[in-house]
């Protein structure tokens, strides 16, 4: 799962979706935790996210 | 209030988005404009020329593309900024950066903002906001008619921004006239407007100067400690992102939370399952932001431009009406319909590209907790039809009168 950090724009859904899954920088802008694997059991949790993006900035490679 | 350019009888090729009709009706509006045409986008000559295009992948495109739409003023107005006697700053700084500044300025003056509303900057502010929500239903005592937007809704902002930039919680009376101006007054006689506007800037001139002599710990003095690429703001940087700060923090979030109160007084379905399952109400919050986003924004087009057929001409307004955007039909399933538990959300209330809302944490900290403690208080609840809701006028729709009946409280 990535952030693609040059379309998101800091709507900060996916933080607030996800926070096992995206941390926020001090400017509100988005990235992937734990190099952007998602943890067994949290793969709904990472589609949440990306359905949630304004921005379209989330992708999921399974 | 009526617009001095006449009511409109004409949507598709007169319309005019500041006529009480339009925010009122808003809905059917767009749908039969939708409906009747084949290019989704609306003209008026009213302001010298407006557009209004209406699908997502327009509004989309047009929020992206800083090339040929620039943001020098963002409220569409009577006067474009070449006719105003003392024009706006020109772009890249604009009048009230960085809403109203382009690439490459905007980067810098929005960097500067961004970290004073982060989510871990505004998180902190919840118990503030929850307190200041449960002393408006206090005072209200035991009343069963309540107005949900005079006695809750357009508190609730005025109360958080005034205190995070330093301004006198007395002065918020003032500060919702100045809102008006900005705003909604958009079609009054430009020499009236312009006296008005002197008073907002005498204003906000007293109270930079205050926090010169005295500076403290809030915004006011952040900006006014701030340097962009080593040099401190000019003054009218500082005095123009206070203004940003001060109107934008308030009118919008305030329409937010009564638009939410609006749809659960008169959705009795939605209202009670929400008051059975707290859990769902940020999801539902987001659902009330997608359905009635309350901001449109706009821009200038640059130089003339043909697009997809519309002749845009230099200067012409386009308005970008992110609301309308999120009820398209091609993005989202069952557009029209308010589904609170809707999962799949990807709307634009708070714009798209480099200028999304940079309150939105804020935004929607203040509704979320608005909406929560005003059904934990007020578990049952009608609209009171007996009398009328008002709608606002202009670019930020939202009730400005919320008659309530209170049929339940605790």
């Amino acid at each position: 799962m990535r952030v693609d950090t040059a379309k998101c724009q800091g709507h900060n859904r996916c933080y607030a979706l996800a926070p096992e899954l995206f941390d926020v920088d001090d400017y509100g802008n988005a990235h992937e935790l734990n190099d952007g694997v998602v943890p067994t059991g949290l793969e709904d949790k990472a589609r949440l996210a990306l359905a949630n993006c304004p921005e379209y900035a989330i992708s999921i490679e399974e | 209030m009526t617009s001095s350019y006449g009511p409109v009888s004409d949507w598709q090729n007169d319309f005019d988005h500041a006529d009480p009709k339009y925010n009122e009706n808003i809905h059917e509006i767009w749908n039969d404009l939708l409906e009747n045409k084949k290019c989704p986008v609306a003209h008026t000559e009213r302001y010298g020329g407006t557009w209004l295009p209406l699908t997502h992948e327009y509004v989309h495109e047009v929020a992206y593309d800083t090339e040929h739409f620039t943001s020098r003023s963002v409220i569409v107005s009577r006067l474009k900024p070449s006719q105003m006697e003392i024009p706006p700053p020109p772009a890249p700084i604009g009048t009230a950066p960085p809403i109203t500044s382009d690439p490459p300025f905007h980067h810098e003056a929005r960097r500067l903002l961004l970290p004073a509303f982060a989510p871990k900057k505004i998180e902190p502010w919840e118990e503030e906001v929850r307190q200041i929500c449960n002393e408006l239903i206090d005072k209200m005592g035991d009343a069963e008619h309540v107005d949900a937007a005079l006695q809750y809704a357009q508190h609730i902002p005025v109360m958080v921004i005034a205190r995070m930039l330093g301004l006198p919680l007395e002065d918020s009376d003032r500060f919702r006239g100045w809102v008006h101006l900005v705003l909604e007054a958009v079609n009054e006689e430009p020499e009236m407007r312009r006296k008005k506007f002197e008073e907002f800037d005498a204003y906000l001139d007293y109270h930079v100067q205050d926090h010169i002599e005295n500076p403290r710990d809030d915004l006011i003095s952040y900006l006014l400690d701030a340097e962009i690429m080593g040099n401190k703001l000019l003054p009218e940087h500082v005095r123009g992102t206070i203004v940003l700060l001060l109107i934008a923090g308030i009118d919008t979030t305030w329409s937010g939370i009564g638009s939410s109160l609006w749809h659960l007084a008169t959705n009795s379905v939605d209202r009670r399952r929400l008051v059975e399952n707290p859990a769902l109400r940020p999801t539902a919050v987001e659902e009330f932001l997608r359905a009635y986003a309350p901001v449109t924004m706009a821009r200038l087009v640059k130089e003339d431009y043909d697009f997809h057929g519309c002749p845009m001409e230099a200067e012409d307004w386009v308005l970008l009406p992110f609301p309308a955007a999120n009820r398209d039909p091609n993005v989202f399933e069952d557009a029209d319909k308010v589904i609170i538990d809707r999962e799949e959300n990807r709307h634009a209330a708070f714009g798209l590209g480099i200028h999304r809302c940079v309150g939105s944490n804020l935004a929607r900290l203040e509704m979320n907790v608005a909406v929560d403690v005003f059904l934990e208080r007020f578990p049952d609840f009608e609209l009171n039809t007996s009398e009328e809701v008002k709608w606002s006028v202009g670019q930020v729709r939202g009730p400005r009168t919320l008659p309530i009946r209170v049929l339940a409280r605790r």
